[in-house]
């Protein structure tokens, strides 16, 4: 086969093609051609490299993996011995663990130009079902929830991840229902839910918080010695939500319809279905976090969510994906969550009020959103 | 059914239509849209759908690719009555419409649009190697060279390139029939000589196309017969070769022109005798 060159530059994948197809047609090299190959030059075969400084500002996920690595690097350089021991990176990795497997969930939904607020709902039901349905197995005199970690069952850790994700189901369905079917906007919609949700779950606690060590050793254990369980999980779901997002057809979907509804019902997509199956991720994803949050913590939070919505958004938005839709990369999600923990992690480290942190990752997120304005301008300028 | 008539269509060789519409009507609520409407397309044959906004060409596209059911009439394909439910089932006969706009997905590559609904996996993950070879053997079997690779993104394809591979993805799937709306409005003189060549490259494979244009340039270049539709109705069914540019512009406008031999099946009568010749 001629002209295919297998060059799968990293996970777009793009696969150059075609000496054929490449050959230039007189009719058209006037206008459109040469234009198309100075903006898209990023996923172009050989010819036309772009200077570098223009590929690093035209893709976001390779700016901020840039910064994420100057940062490190900086803060390595500022706290030698501190920061860039593997107990530091061992540490950062089981914090940001919970918020990723949320995020890459997020991940989804906003590629659909949806976006998801009712997260930290969802995390907090996914954590108060677990507890509920832990209180329902009795052991002994007691129930489950009163099991010391050493004497846990994986019977109890799968009841209770059994109802976190039940939760997780049920929010999802209904945001995806408001959303895909009923055609409420996804801001309102799973503002609704946020508030619902939380009520709910302040409801069936009694707006008290409730400790459990049943569910310890998911989070703390080691499957793989050397690796803590919640880091395993976490990267368990980023492989999983990068199969699901680059290599197979739901992530194509998601895709389509995020660029174009329009386009993808013409070609006989079910978006509204596909719609609820999204938002059903998302729910899931935030439920399954719950779970996660209440073993590594061994309590229930109720009101120890409120922003986590935000920060999922944030770290998809840092990683790439477009609030527009369209465009998304859960590695960039990945990368997303990172330069939140790592600039709070460094801050305290090196001794710097810890609340710059907050004002960085302000400036980093705009000048990523700057960036991915940057690429979608110039690359619809025909 | 006079000699004439007989003469002004003749399909190439077989003479049955591919696609046959007969007595097709449409309403929206108290508007009837379609009024008996026939049409046929024939294998081999690029027929031009030509008539003025309102006259109804939309509505009737979407009652062929199944977006509208029809209220009543006859469906035919290959001769055989059929009910078309929906864009897949019309697809699943081989029917692909290439619309105006929304035919593609803007933050999309090529093959990932050309495959967008149908795509080919290997056990979960999609199979993108073959996917990428069947695009492009479309594309050079279609004889496109205009695009650079076929993992551009959709979004920084000129206006032509972009109508170019919205037909590639019609013909991909052994379509049999692709019907065209407008796809030379807002093109460029280069690029609609482009899209006029890749239209008769279709019809010349075999294939029936059904080209939707106001554009009588485009239509006399490429079109073996036209359709005039006015205020819902069938002004006329003629080749090309039997009319002038002023004759058809009075249909279009008028419904009616001097002259013009109507080729349409004996009135509006249902399936009494069609293509006899």
């Amino acid at each position: 086969m001629s002209g295919v060159q297998d060059d799968k530059t990293s996970e777009t994948g793009h696969l150059h093609a075609m000496a054929e197809v490449a050959a230039i047609d007189a009719t058209e090299a006037g206008d459109a051609v040469p234009e198309a190959a100075a903006t898209e030059g990023a996923g172009m075969s050989v010819d036309t490299a772009p200077s570098p400084w223009r590929r690093l500002v035209s893709s976001p996920v390779v700016m901020t993996f840039f910064f994420l690595a100057v940062t490190m690097v900086l803060f390595s350089i500022l706290a030698p011995g501190k920061f860039g021991t593997t107990s530091n990176f061992e540490q950062l990795a089981q914090n940001v663990a919970i918020l990723t497997v949320v995020s890459i969930g997020t991940t989804f939904v906003i590629a659909t130009a949806g976006i998801d607020l009712s997260i930290p709902s969802g995390i907090v039901l996914g954590e108060v079902f677990a507890l509920k349905a832990l209180g329902l197995v009795t052991v002994g005199s007691g129930t489950a929830v009163d099991v010391a970690s050493e004497d846990t069952t994986a019977w109890y850790v799968v009841v209770a991840l059994a109802a976190s994700l039940l939760s997780g189901l049920l929010l999802g369905l209904i945001n995806g229902f408001t959303v895909g079917y009923m055609r409420i906007p996804p801001m309102l919609a799973t503002l609704g839910t946020l508030g619902g949700g939380l009520g709910i779950a302040l409801l069936l606690q009694n707006g008290v918080n409730t400790a459990t060590y049943a569910l310890n050793s998911v989070a703390t254990g080691q499957v793989i010695p050397g690796l803590s369980n919640l880091v395993l999980i976490g990267l368990l779901v980023v492989g999983i939500g990068y199969v699901g997002m680059h290599r197979a057809v739901f992530g194509r979907h998601t895709l389509a319809i995020g660029s174009s509804e329009e386009s993808a019902r013409r070609v006989g997509l079910k978006v509204e279905r596909h719609l609820l199956k999204v938002y059903t991720v998302g729910g899931l994803a935030s439920g399954f976090g719950g779970f996660l949050s209440v073993a590594y913590f061994s309590t229930t939070s109720v009101a120890g969510h409120s922003t986590d919505n935000l920060q999922a958004i944030t770290a998809v938005a840092l990683g790439g994906t477009s609030l527009f839709g369209g465009v998304a990369s859960i590695i960039g999600t990945l990368i997303g969550v990172w330069i939140p923990a790592v600039l709070q992690n460094g801050f305290i480290i090196i001794g710097v009020q810890p609340y710059w942190q907050m004002v960085a990752v302000g400036v980093v997120l705009i000048l990523a959103i700057y960036s991915d304005q940057l690429r979608r301008r110039s690359r619809s300028r025909r | 059914m006079t000699e004439t008539a007989t003469d002004a269509v003749r399909p190439p060789e077989a003479a049955a239509p591919l696609l046959e519409l007969r007595a097709v009507n449409k309403s929206f609520g108290a508007v009837h849209v379609l009024r008996d409407v026939h049409l046929a397309a024939y294998a081999g044959q690029v027929t031009a759908l030509v008539g003025d906004n309102g006259a109804g060409k939309s509505t009737l596209i979407k009652c062929i690719g199944g977006i509208h059911p029809i209220d009543s009439g006859e469906y035919l394909f290959d001769g055989k009555p059929v009910t078309v439910h929906g864009p897949r089932d019309a697809s699943h006969l081989g029917i692909e419409i290439v619309y105006q706009d929304l035919a593609l997905c803007d933050n999309l590559d090529i093959v990932q649009n050309m495959f967008l609904g149908r795509e080919r996996t290997n056990g979960i993950v999609l199979d993108e190697s073959s996917m990428e070879r069947m695009a492009a053997d479309t594309l050079a079997g279609l004889k496109v060279r205009t695009v650079k690779s076929i993992r551009q993104h959709v979004a920084s394809l000129s206006g032509g390139q972009r109508q170019t591979v919205a037909i590639a993805k019609a013909v991909l799937w052994n379509s049999r029939i692709v019907i065209l709306d407008e796809p030379t409005a807002a093109l460029g003189v280069a690029q609609t000589r482009q899209v006029l060549d890749l239209v008769r490259r279709l019809a010349d494979q075999g294939l029936a196309v059904v080209l939707i244009s106001h554009n009588l340039n485009d239509v006399f270049e490429v079109a073996d017969r036209i359709s005039a539709l006015y205020l819902g109705q069938v002004a006329a069914e003629v080749e090309t070769s039997a009319v002038t540019h002023g004759q058809v512009v009075e249909l279009i406008t008028t419904g009616r022109s001097d002259g013009v031999a109507d080729a349409r099946p004996t009135g509006t009568e249902v399936g009494t005798e069609v293509g006899t010749a």
